[in-house]
Parts: C-alpha cells; sequence; structure tokens
C-alpha cells in the first residue's frame, strides 16, 4: 500500500518486526523488543506508556537511530534505514530527529542560546558542502532562529544564562527549543516531564502540543502520567517488548 | 559562539570548562618545554666554550704526508742502542707534492670550508743568552685566518705577516724577554737561520701552545727549513666540526696522505661531549614522554567526565569525526600554550643562569638570546605532541556509545 517517494501518504515512520536483543552472543544475552510493527504518521502525537523496563526507551533509541534493532525493518521517511552505517544514521538524526531527554540533558559550558544553536552550528558545514546556496544556516541565521524559540518558550530572558541558572523547567524549555531548531519532522521524548512538578510538567506539554499544531512536526513521547497520555491523539502500550495496546484517543480526535 | 567551526568552539569550550585540568596539563607542558629550552641552552654554551678551547688554535683537520717509517732493520740489530743514538739527529721533513692541486682538490670537498698552507717545523729561537726551542709555522696569514681565527688571539700589535716579521705567543716573549718590535733570530734544524721582528702577541689558550708556536710567512719558513717551494701540511676548517671525522676520512681515501681531525687529536674531549649529547637526548626524550602522557592522562579523565555532554553531541548529529577532531584539538591546544609558556619559563631561567653559571676563564657559558625559530619548532613540535597524546581519548570520545552515555 505504501509507496516508496510517495511522501504524503508514506508513514514517517515503519516498522517491522523490529527486535531488539541487549548483550548479543553472550551468555546474559536478553531479548526486550519482541517483534514490533508499528508506523507513525506525519504531524502525528503518540504516547509511549508501559511499566518501567517494558522497553519504552528501547524503542525510542531504535526510533532514533541511536541503537540499532537487532532483527526486522526501520522504514524513516520512507527510506530504509535499517543497514545505515554510523555517519548515514549520524546525518539522518541530524537532518529529520530532535530528541528531549528526562534530564535535560545540555552542555553546561554554553549560555541557553548557544545550546539551542549547537545542532545548526554541528551541521553548517556538512549544510554548505552538500548546497552552497544553502547558506541559511549561517551563524546570524541560526541564531535568530534559536532567539525566537526561546521566545516562544518564554525563556526571553534567559539567552545568556548557564544551564546551571536555571530551573528544571526551564532546562527541559531550552531542550525543547533545542530539538527543534532545525526544523524535524519527529521529535522523540523520553519522559520529559519526568522530573518535573505538576505545573511545569503542564506547561511543558502545552508546548509539545503548540509546536505539533503551528509547525506539524510528529511527536513520540514516553510517559508514565495517564494524564499527560490522556492530551495526545494516540496512546501506544508497551508490555515486556510487545505492543499491548495502540489506540487513537477519541477525545482529541473529535477536537 | 563565532565563526569559528564546530570543533574549535567546542574544544575551546571544553578547555575552559575544566580551567583547573587545563591550567594543570599546560603547565605540565610548560614545565617540559622549558627544561628542554633551558639544557639546550645549556648544552650549546658548554660545548662551544669547550670546542673553542680545545680547537682554538688548531685546525679542525690536519693533513701530512705519511711519515717516513725508521727502518726496523735498526732495531733488529745487536748494537741497536749505539745506533739509535747514532741516529739521533732530526728526521728530515717530509712535505707533500703537488700540494697546490691537493689544496684545491681539498678546498672543494664537501663539508670543507677553507684550506691553508703551512711549512712547519721545529727550530730554537735566540736573542741575546736566551735561546728557547719553538715551532715555526709558515703560512699566508689571509688564508691560515680562515682556518683558525688568530684576531680574537690578539692581545698586542698587528695581525701581519710581511716577510722577516713574526707572531709569537704571550710566554715565549717573556721567556725570551721580548717586547713587540724587538727582533729575535731563528734557528732551524737544517741550521738556517733568519732575524724576525715581532709585530704581534698572541694568547693561543694555553701555555703550551704560547709557549711554543711562532708564525711568519711561508717563504720565510720554507727557507728556514730548507723546502723551498713545498708545504709540510694543509690546515683545513670544516662547517661541522661533529663531523670532522667523517670529512676526515673522506680526504684520507681521496688524497692518500696522513689526516688527522682535532676528533682524533683530542678524543676524550669529543667523547665527552657525545655522552653529554646522548645524556641530554635521554633527558629530552623523557620529558617529552611524560608531557605526553600527562597530557593524554588529562585528556583520557576528561572524557569521562564529559561522557553524557558526548553523548548529547552525538545524539543531535555530531559524527565520530567531529568527535575526534574536538579532543584532538584540544591536545595540539594544551601543547601549543604549553609551549609558548614554556619557552617564557625557558628564557627566564637562561636570564637567571647566564649570571651564575660562568666557564673556567669567568666568560658566560651562554648568553640570554630570544630565538624566535627554535620557539617556532617547540610550538611546532608541542603541538604534534598534543595532537598524538590525544589521539587515544579522542578515540575513545569518538567510540562512546551516545545511547549508553545518554541512559547514564
Ligand atoms: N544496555 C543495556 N544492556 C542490557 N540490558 C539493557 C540495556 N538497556 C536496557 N536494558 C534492559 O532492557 C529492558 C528495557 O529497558 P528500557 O530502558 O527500554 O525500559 P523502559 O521501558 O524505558 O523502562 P523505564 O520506564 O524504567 O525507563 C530492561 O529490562 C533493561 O534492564
Ligand atoms: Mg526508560
Amino acid at each position: 500500500m505504501t509507496q516508496e517517494g510517495n511522501s504524503a501518504d508514506t508513514p514517517l515512520v515503519a516498522l517491522a518486526q523490529v527486535r531488539k536483543t541487549y548483550n548479543e552472543g553472550l551468555p546474559n544475552a536478553e531479548e526486550v523488543l519482541h517483534g514490533i510493527d508499528l508506523s507513525v504518521r506525519r504531524g502525528e502525537f503518540a504516547a509511549l506508556i508501559g511499566p518501567s523496563g517494558s522497553g519504552k526507551s528501547t524503542l525510542l533509541n531504535i526510533l532514533g537511530l541511536l541503537e540499532r534493532a537487532s532483527g526486522g525493518v526501520y522504514r524513516l521517511g520512507g527510506q530504509d534505514v535499517t543497514g545505515l552505517d554510523d555517519d548515514e544514521r549520524t546525518h539522518a538524526r541530524h537532518s529529520t530527529l530532535g530528541f528531549i531527554f528526562q534530564f535535560h540533558h545540555l552542555l553546561p559550558a554554553f549560555s541557553a542560546l548557544e545550546n539551542v544553536m549547537l545542532p545548526a552550528l554541528i551541521g553548517r558545514k556538512r549544510a554548505a558542502a552538500q548546497s552552497p546556496a544553502a547558506n541559511g544556516i549561517g551563524e546570524s541565521a541560526s541564531r535568530a532562529r534559536a532567539a525566537a524559540l526561546l521566545d516562544a518558550v518564554d525563556l526571553h530572558d534567559a539567552y545568556n544564562k548557564k544551564p546551571g541558572e536555571l530551573s528544571g523547567g526551564m532546562q527541559q524549555r531550552v531542550a525543547i527549543a533545542r530539538s527543534l531548531v532545525l526544523g524535524p519532522q519527529l521529535v522523540l521524548a523520553d519522559e520529559p516531564t519526568g522530573n518535573l512538578d505538576t505545573r511545569s510538567s503542564d506547561n511543558i506539554f502545552e508546548l509539545l502540543r503548540r509546536f505539533n499544531s503551528e509547525q506539524g512536526t510528529a511527536f513520540i513521547v514516553v510517559t508514565h502520567d495517564p494524564r499527560l497520555a490522556a492530551r495526545c491523539d494516540r496512546i501506544i502500550e508497551l508490555v515486556d517488548g510487545r505492543i499491548a495496546g495502540d489506540r487513537r484517543n477519541r477525545a482529541r480526535t473529535a477536537g | 559562539m563565532g565563526t569559528l567551526g564546530f570543533e574549535w568552539t567546542v574544544a575551546l569550550r571544553f578547555l575552559r570548562e575544566g580551567r583547573m585540568q587545563t591550567a594543570l596539563i599546560i603547565g605540565g607542558a610548560a614545565v617540559g618545554v622549558g627544561v628542554i629550552y633551558f639544557i639546550t641552552a645549556v648544552l650549546v654554551g658548554v660545548q662551544s666554550d669547550l670546542i673553542r678551547r680545545v680547537t682554538g688554535a688548531q685546525a679542525h683537520i690536519v693533513l701530512k704526508p705519511p711519515e717516513e717509517t725508521v727502518a726496523p732493520l735498526v732495531a733488529a740489530t745487536a748494537d741497536a742502542p749505539r745506533l739509535a743514538s747514532v741516529q739521533a739527529r732530526p728526521q728530515r721533513l717530509t712535505t707533500i707534492d703537488g700540494w697546490t692541486t691537493l689544496a684545491r682538490q681539498t678546498e672543494t670537498t664537501e663539508g670543507v670550508v677553507a684550506v691553508a698552507a703551512v711549512a712547519t717545523g721545529a727550530a730554537l729561537a735566540i736573542k741575546g743568552n736566551a735561546s728557547r726551542s719553538i715551532v715555526v709555522l709558515g703560512t699566508d696569514l689571509n688564508q691560515y685566518m680562515r682556518v683558525v681565527r688568530l684576531d680574537d688571539k690578539l692581545t698586542q700589535g698587528v695581525l701581519r705577516l710581511e716577510p722577516g716579521e713574526a707572531l709569537i705567543g704571550v710566554e715565549l716573549a717573556r721567556d725570551l724577554g721580548a717586547v713587540l718590535g724587538d727582533r729575535f733570530r731563528v734557528q732551524s734544524a737544517e741550521n738556517a737561520s733568519q732575524v724576525f721582528q715581532i709585530r704581534g702577541l698572541l694568547d693561543l689558550g694555553s701555555r703550551e701552545l704560547n709557549r711554543r708556536n711562532v708564525y711568519v710567512d711561508l717563504r720565510g719558513a720554507q727557507s728556514l727549513l730548507n723546502i723551498p717551494g713545498r708545504i709540510t701540511n694543509l690546515d683545513i676548517a670544516v662547517g661541522d666540526i661533529m663531523r670532522a671525522e667523517q670529512i676526515a676520512a673522506r680526504l684520507r681515501a681521496q688524497s692518500g696522505q696522513l689526516v688527522e681531525s682535532w676528533i682524533q687529536t683530542n678524543n676524550q674531549v669529543f667523547a665527552a661531549i657525545n655522552n653529554q649529547n646522548i645524556m641530554t637526548l635521554l633527558i629530552r626524550v623523557f620529558v617529552t614522554v611524560v608531557v605526553a602522557l600527562g597530557i593524554a592522562s588529562v585528556l583520557v579523565v576528561s572524557v569521562v567526565q564529559k561522557r553524557k555532554e558526548i553523548g548529547i553531541l552525538r545524539a543531535i548529529g555530531a559524527t565520530r569525526a567531529q568527535m575526534l577532531r574536538v579532543f584532538l584539538l584540544q591536545g595540539a591546544m594544551v601543547g601549543i600554550a604549553g609551549a609558548l609558556v614554556g619557552s617564557a619559563l625557558g628564557l627566564a631561567l637562561v636570564g637567571i643562569f647566564s649570571r651564575v653559571l660562568r666557564s673556567a676563564s669567568g666568560t658566560p657559558l651562554f648568553t640570554l638570546h630570544f630565538d624566535a625559530n627554535l620557539i617556532g619548532i617547540f610550538v611546532i613540535a608541542s603541538a604534534l605532541l598534543g595532537l598524538i597524546a590525544a589521539v587515544l581519548p579522542a578515540r575513545n570520545a569518538a567510540d562512546l556509545d551516545p545511547a549508553q552515555a545518554i541512559r547514564g
């Protein structure tokens, strides 16, 4: 049914019988994902839930091209990325994916603005090499875009603050800005509100939803919070390395 | 973040972030470079002083005709002692045949910078009642001074050797009771004699030479020694005196004459210099290795400390090669900074010790001079050293699995 090159109909993410075994070939080998079939459309906002140890982070890392599947096929934007080498996976990550982690993971030596600019800095040479005309990713352009994103997450006064000077919620908002700075098609968030209080969590979640609707970025958000899961379009439930439930959230889709 | 690339920006930021560690490795590298700079300066100073004194009044290489061996027949006879005493007259001077060609050939030999023809032999200097045994050295002064400097040895008078003029050592002048401008007679073993006027007094660096050497014009010496038109040796100067022996060997092979380098005649001095060179080389190698290990170990620790940050950078799109370069650059930058600080340290040490350390003659062993080339070499070498030291830590950083690093 899905045809390569037909970008409107191709799912953004398509996993077929994806397995993951840790310590492969060793006596303590352990299969933690047992044949996952999953497809995510462009612009979708999905929650990934499940008990601790069910394989949510593992699945997210495979989707994020940070880890390799032990079996099965992964297509990202219609392209088979299962067999890509490290550099190709890194480039694909850089060009189409964004990450938000539970523990913020900003670089402490860089200011908030610089943290948001880092992905652009990483790829400047690469972008210039690919098309000299595409110098829109230059220093000033990326600075402007980073500043606009920090404004959007309500951190106008924190451009030059180091992560250490920011609260947990503020740091997570910087991380969100960073994940979006290159306009990714998919953002993978692993418990982005995991160690935030309820108010900050709501705040962060609202921001993610807003970027999703304004920019059409797809999100897969791992969460333990049923309240937040309820605010997603789709809820995927993982139990013991298998998809135990996958349902549209009627309240959201209707609204 | 300026317009520097990703690697430079992150490398600089990491170094600045670990301020204490960075200061420590730069300090370590600086001490290493400073020590190497200092011992190099001391070594060069000590050795050039030593060599100056040893080779001061002597040519780097002397080419002579092969000695005529005294027939062993004499020794074999029963009444050898008597024969030996009968034979006690001076051996006939041996001279070099066709020396002008040989001089030209020698001059064009690789490594040779100057050649002077010399007629030399034993004689007596007589003034009034005093007589001393001397060595007459007849030469063309201009030619000779390109082989052995005399200008820095002149204590009185002028450097000039017209016929009938002589330059003599200060001790000899005292022994003869002669002063500048005085005349004295030279009588050779061949029973020729000539009167010379003293035009200059020389301090040749040793009592022995000051008591013995009398420089006269070539023709005067030739007639005194009864070898008209001929010479007894070629005195030779080379560019690199540590290679004198190799050059002497080549001359020996191509001329068939007896060729002696200063290294042969001062074997112990040469051995001492060689040992010094080996020792300092060892010190330099050890210091270099220690500095490299210091840089490497601090960077290895830094990679471990920055595991998470490296993981994030990889997750947001930095390639393995980019991470590798981030850490290689840190090694190179630390090396460059260490070389600059270390050169300043070395200069300071040389400045202080040039006042303290003096040679036997009282002159400073080395002088403080800013050698931009040497510092340039240190900077480049140190940058390379830092780069090499950073290879292992940089590979650790590049090989880091981002998923593992981020999980914690
Ligand atoms: N690097 C690894 N090596 C071996 N086993 C691992 C590794 N990473 C994860 N696992 C195992 O894989 C299983 C799934 O882990 P994963 O982190 O994906 O679970 P999770 O659903 O994210 O759990 P949580 O909700 O606690 O974050 C667990 O049993 C875990 O112990
Ligand atoms: Mg997890």
